[in-house]
């Protein structure tokens, strides 16, 4: 059954589907939004199947192993966060307790990985994308823990099913006045977390020349665009489960469901289409200053019962 | 921490030309640039001189797809100024609609650029989208969307219909709402000023040091614009009726360059409107047959900077020396004063500020294996020939008869 969870369903198989639809819609969102016709619905499948068909280079600068080993990792861990996430959503007892812990390690574990991976490849613009990720990883961690602080706080338990269950008796966390101030700090860390514009400053095309992902090609990029993928469905579920009362497969739930999830999915295109991409020491300042105080206010609010 | 080379180019996506920019950077923080052009020499001076004076535009048209009408606008004032004559009234009001368009179009264009060098991919299509305009009225106007072919010494090739001016009209009505809009949504957001302000300062003193021209200069404080300072057609009229000004802003940033070349779409605009509606009846060629021996300047505010072309003749049907220089040349060595201290992040953005042109700016240039870069002269050129005529003559060998070796 763990493997079901794990490799189908809601884990790797249905998190790259939905993942690579998502991306679509938000790719074709952003092309109508500029004028354009945008791809078709397909269009990310056949690139990620194409790239997993195609020769991986290794540079002769690389490490070997760190640089192949580094997607595959970031691949399984997102697909665990999948996994993990839908099952906590699917049955509120298929949890544990301090699993929203180790989600939080294994969302993590993506960005480490791309960290670790542009550094093996030994191109300079890589390790200056590396340093870059890093620097706005250690940014965003730290507001995204207090606002989950807020949620595990207010619900007393670290599990998810807890949480869920929380808000199935006391009204979605969101709808108090900090509940609103940690959904948009939770928001803006996981657009950070997700590579989208204004925090694509790791890859920032026009400067680095995808940074972090320069030296990859072929079948070990196709698993970071599957990373990515995935990363982009598991985040507003994350969201909707911290803050909206998660996922209802029952009856109408459903549609509910995939209305939370398509207006978060509108809200990641829409701050990436209305910003420009931000430099890295304001991002981190962005985190570090506005962000952690916003998410403090939150947590107060929170202890003050409202 | 130990410096780092980190090479933009010659071929990189942030550029559309082939350069090399080679930055020294301490972390993210850059030291020193070094900028080296050369990739994409054409021998426009040289094939100039091979063409006749009526063709000779055409070619200039050739040397920037982008300034395809302030370069043959520099260039027929040169022949015009040998000849001594000035174009027919209506031919001087026509000249500047089709060089004010196409200023707009430049500016947009570069404001779309720097919107994807930030990672502003919206403002990068929209501006796009309504350059569409400005070239759909170059189109009605003068039959091309680009290379518009309508300079020729002495006058224009093409009238204007009736109908492609009242297209322009309207068309000016939509891009100034759309300028504004940019001007508002865009320059206002603090995500911009934050991205956009003090960032690549170049001073007024170092304006001047490095001889910056045009919208590089002019956010600087320096009040220069070959248009208003040395008047021709209709340009001087139209400046001393207050129909517009040149923008001077004092801060230098970014921000100050990107707000220029705005507020500039806005005066183009102005100047296209005043001209399309007084422009006056008759001629629009003074007929020019022959060009005179003697030697002509002209100077024109393209989008990026003055232009400059200077030209002899012989009194034959080809000029004997055409001399380029187009504003990039000016404005590439400001990376010296303006990326130092900067953030890697901001180069991108710096050294599309002064809107580089590559395609302009190319004289003959070598890089030999050291590194260390030439300009060549004729006699080096000659030496060069020379010498590959000799390594020909040994690798052939004793037997071959030349009568010229003697001679060499």
């Amino acid at each position: 059954m763990a493997f079901f969870y794990y490799l189908i369903f809601p884990g790797f198989a249905f998190a790259a589907i939905v993942g690579l639809l998502t991306a679509w819609f938000d790719r074709k969102v952003t092309a109508r939004v500029q004028w354009r016709k945008g791809p078709p619905w397909y269009q990310n499948f056949a690139d990620v199947a194409k790239l997993l068909i195609k020769e991986v280079p290794v540079p002769e600068t690389a490490n070997k192993g760190i640089f192949l080993l580094a997607p595959a990792v970031a691949l399984s861990a997102s697909a665990m966060a999948a996994a993990m996430l839908g099952a906590a959503n699917i049955n509120w007892d298929y949890t544990f307790t301090g699993d929203l812990l180790v989600l939080w390690y294994i969302l993590a574990l993506p960005s480490i990985m791309i960290i670790l991976g542009a550094s093996a490849s030994g191109n300079p613009l890589s390790s200056v994308g590396a340093s870059r990720e890093m620097n706005q990883f250690v940014g965003y961690e730290l507001p995204l823990v207090i606002a989950m602080a807020t949620v595990v706080f207010k619900v007393g338990s670290v599990g998810l099913g807890d949480i869920l269950r929380f808000q199935a008796e006391n009204g979605p966390i969101l709808y108090s006045a900090s509940g609103i101030i940690a959904c948009i700090v939770a928001i803006l860390c996981l657009q950070a977390k997700l590579g989208l514009v204004p925090f694509d400053i790791p890859e920032a095309e026009t400067e680095l020349g995808a940074g972090t992902f320069m030296e990859y090609s072929g079948a070990a990029l196709g698993a970071f665009k599957l990373t990515k993928a995935i990363l982009l469905y598991t985040s507003p579920i994350f969201i909707i489960t911290l803050f909206w009362g998660g996922i209802q497969v029952k009856g109408l739930g459903i549609l509910w469901a995939i209305l939370k999830y398509v207006l978060f999915i509108a809200l990641f295109t829409l701050i990436r289409n209305t910003n420009p991409r931000l430099r890295i020491d304001q991002a981190v300042r962005f985190f570090w200053v506005n962000m952690t105080i916003l998410a403090l206010i939150a947590l107060v609010l929170m202890s003050l019962g409202y | 921490m130990k410096e780092t080379i980190i090479p933009i180019g010659p071929f990189h996506p942030l550029l559309e030309e082939p350069e090399l920019f080679t930055l020294k950077v301490d972390g993210d923080t850059v030291i020193d640039v070094d900028v080296r052009i050369g990739w994409n020499h054409r021998g426009i001076e040289k094939l100039s001189q091979g063409l006749t004076w009526d063709q000779v535009p055409f070619l200039i048209e050739r040397i920037c797809g982008i300034c395809s009408t302030s370069h043959p606008y520099a260039c027929v004032l040169a022949m015009e100024e040998i000849c001594d004559i000035e174009a027919p009234p209506r031919a001087q009001y026509i000249r500047p609609v089709v060089a004010e368009l196409e200023r707009i179009h430049s500016h947009l264009l570069w404001l779309g650029l720097a919107g994807h060098f930030i990672g502003y991919n919206t403002v990068f299509m929209w501006a796009w989208k309504y350059r569409e305009l400005t070239l759909d009225s170059l189109e009605q106007l003068t039959g091309n969307r680009n290379h518009y072919a309508m300079f020729k010494a002495g006058g224009v090739r093409r009238d204007f219909s009736q109908k492609a001016m009242d297209f322009t009209m309207k068309a000016m009505d939509e891009t100034e709402k759309a300028t504004k809009m940019f001007l508002g949504a865009v320059l206002d957001d603090p995500v911009m000023h934050k991205r956009l302000k003090g960032v690549g300062v170049l001073t007024y003193e170092d304006a001047i040091q490095y001889s910056a021209v045009g919208p590089t200069s002019r956010p600087s404080g320096v009040d220069h614009d070959a248009r208003r300072d040395d008047p021709f057609d209709a340009y001087g009229i139209s400046h001393d009726k207050g129909v517009w000004k040149a923008i001077v802003l004092q801060d230098g940033d970014v921000f100050a360059k990107a707000a220029c070349r705005i507020l500039e779409i806005l005066e183009s605009i102005k100047i296209i409107r005043w001209c399309i509606e007084n422009i006056p009846d008759g001629e629009i060629d003074a007929g020019v047959k022959e060009i005179p021996a003697g030697e002509g300047c002209g100077h024109y505010e393209a989008p990026r900077g003055e232009v400059f072309h200077y030209m002899r003749s012989d009194g034959s049907n080809f000029p004997i020396r055409h001399k380029v220089r187009a504003p990039t040349y000016n404005n590439l060595p400001t990376y010296k004063a303006t990326c130092p201290g900067a953030h890697i992040a901001d180069v991108a953005l710096i050294t599309a500020s002064i809107d580089p042109c590559y395609c302009c700016t190319e004289r003959v240039g070598v890089v030999d294996k050291l590194g260390t870069k030439h300009i060549l002269t004729q006699d080096d050129l000659t030496k060069l020939s020379v010498k590959k005529t000799n390594e020909i003559r040994r690798k052939l060998g004793k037997t071959t008869y030349d009568p010229y070796a003697k001679m060499i």
